[in-house]
């Protein structure tokens, strides 16, 4: 392929599975790396902000570290009347109320911050304050590879103010790749929702099946274009073939159910650094996604 | 004095449910008049909140005392601030009608 006719071109690819453990994060790193020789304005962003790792697999340095915040509800109870509409309002039952007792409270740790309350409050009684819900951490390799890592805090609700805010960061890059959640719900949905398409690994087992039915189910009502990498081919049985066939969706490619593979990846390794076939294979395979997905930027 | 119990059923031979927040039944039983009612659970399968939200149900009845098998950690602080004691059962193939006699001994 000419790589020149794709200089101009940028795309956002999301690597995700509705089962975990399939292998998203050894596919991001391997895809990121090998295609760093002709796309060097790129960057890897590690969505799982509930355990993020891909930063692991570099020896990179922290360029810097800032602060997502949410807003969450402050109640004047000079003001309040301990109407309860606050809570009728409040669908993550983050606010506690015994209006005989005249008792209100935040329950901070369930809030999401919608905001509800504060519209609900007819006696200007709730105010808002900043809540750290995470930081994005900004990464640099020793050798020039751009790493963001969306990092939520221990014990907070939700990622998903960490994941959009991960997403700010690469606007200047022509290539983003993006190591999505596992699963199905809203972090996998804020990840996804700003790709042009997405990888969905998976294993041809009934876990890996079901669970590979459930994504694309969800990006189909995304409108999202898709296909899929089967690792650990040749475990499990085919009806996952079977699946792809009927539902006419892109067989990407199989990785095989190799022992060599799982050492270098249990040992830390991008695999694509020492594995020239695994190189060759994603550079080619993000080079042809680019060519029918990406955008032109002119 | 008035004491939530968390259960199972709404039998007083139903077994006390070891999950706070999301049990199946609240048995209030009042000491003075001896007499028990059982309320179904809103909250049983709440998305987000519920141990926050069965407090304020078993508040709003006025319990002092709640008897169950386990407590969330974000509903400590509440019953703290609002006087209210926790009894934990480690057995849980008590029944209400076990609890009920413990109360009154």
């Amino acid at each position: 392929m000419e790589v020149e006719k794709l200089v101009n071109k940028t795309i956002k690819i999301a690597i995700a599975s509705g089962k975990g453990g399939t292998g998203k994060t050894l596919i991001a790193t391997s895809m990121f790396y090998a295609i760093q020789e002709n796309f060097k304005n790129s960057v890897l962003v590690d969505c799982d902000a509930e355990e993020p790792n891909s930063v692991l697999f570099f020896k990179a340095n922290l360029q810097r570290s800032v602060e997502v915040v949410q807003k969450v509800p402050v109640i004047d109870t000079d003001k309040c009347t301990f109407c309860g509409k606050c809570h009728d309002y409040c669908a993550y039952n983050a606010i506690f109320i015994i209006p005989p007792s005249r008792i209100i409270k935040v329950i901070e740790e369930l809030c999401h911050g919608c905001g509800a309350c504060s519209v609900a409050c007819e006696y200007d009684a709730i105010t808002e304050k900043d809540m750290e819900v995470g930081r994005v951490n900004v990464f640099v390799s020793n050798e020039g590879f751009n790493i963001i890592e969306a990092r939520m805090k221990n014990g907070v609700m939700t990622p998903v103010p960490v994941i959009k805010a991960a997403h700010k960061y690469t606007v200047d890059k022509q290539v983003v790749i993006m190591d999505s959640p596992p699963g199905t719900s809203c972090p996998f949905i804020q990840t996804v929702v700003e790709a042009d398409y997405v990888i969905l690994v998976t294993e041809p087992t009934p876990f890996g099946l079901s669970d590979l039915k459930q994504s694309v189910n969800t990006l189909k009502t995304m409108n999202k274009n898709y296909g899929v990498i089967i690792n650990r081919a040749g475990l499990g049985d085919k009806k996952i073939f079977d699946y792809l066939k009927s539902e006419d969706i892109d067989l990407l490619a199989e990785i095989p159910f190799d022992k060599e593979i799982a050492v270098l990846y249990s040992n830390g390794n991008i695999v694509a650094a020492h594995n020239d076939k695994i190189k060759i294979l994603f550079a080619n395979l993000f080079e042809s996604i680019l060519e029918r997905y990406g955008n032109s930027s002119n | 004095m008035k004491i939530a119990i968390t259960s199972n059923g709404k039998e007083l031979n139903s077994n006390v449910d070891p999950r706070f927040g999301r049990c199946s039944y609240f048995v209030i039983y009042d000491t003075e008049s001896k007499s028990h009612e059982f309320f179904e659970n809103p909250n049983k399968n709440a998305e987000n909140g519920a141990g926050p939200a069965s407090v304020q149900f078993v508040a709003d009845k006025g319990v002092s005392k709640i008897v169950s098998g386990e407590f969330g950690m974000k509903i400590k602080s509440l019953l703290d601030s609002l006087k209210i004691q926790m009894i934990v059962i480690k057995d849980p193939v008590k029944t209400i009608q076990d609890i009920i006699d413990m109360l009154n001994k």
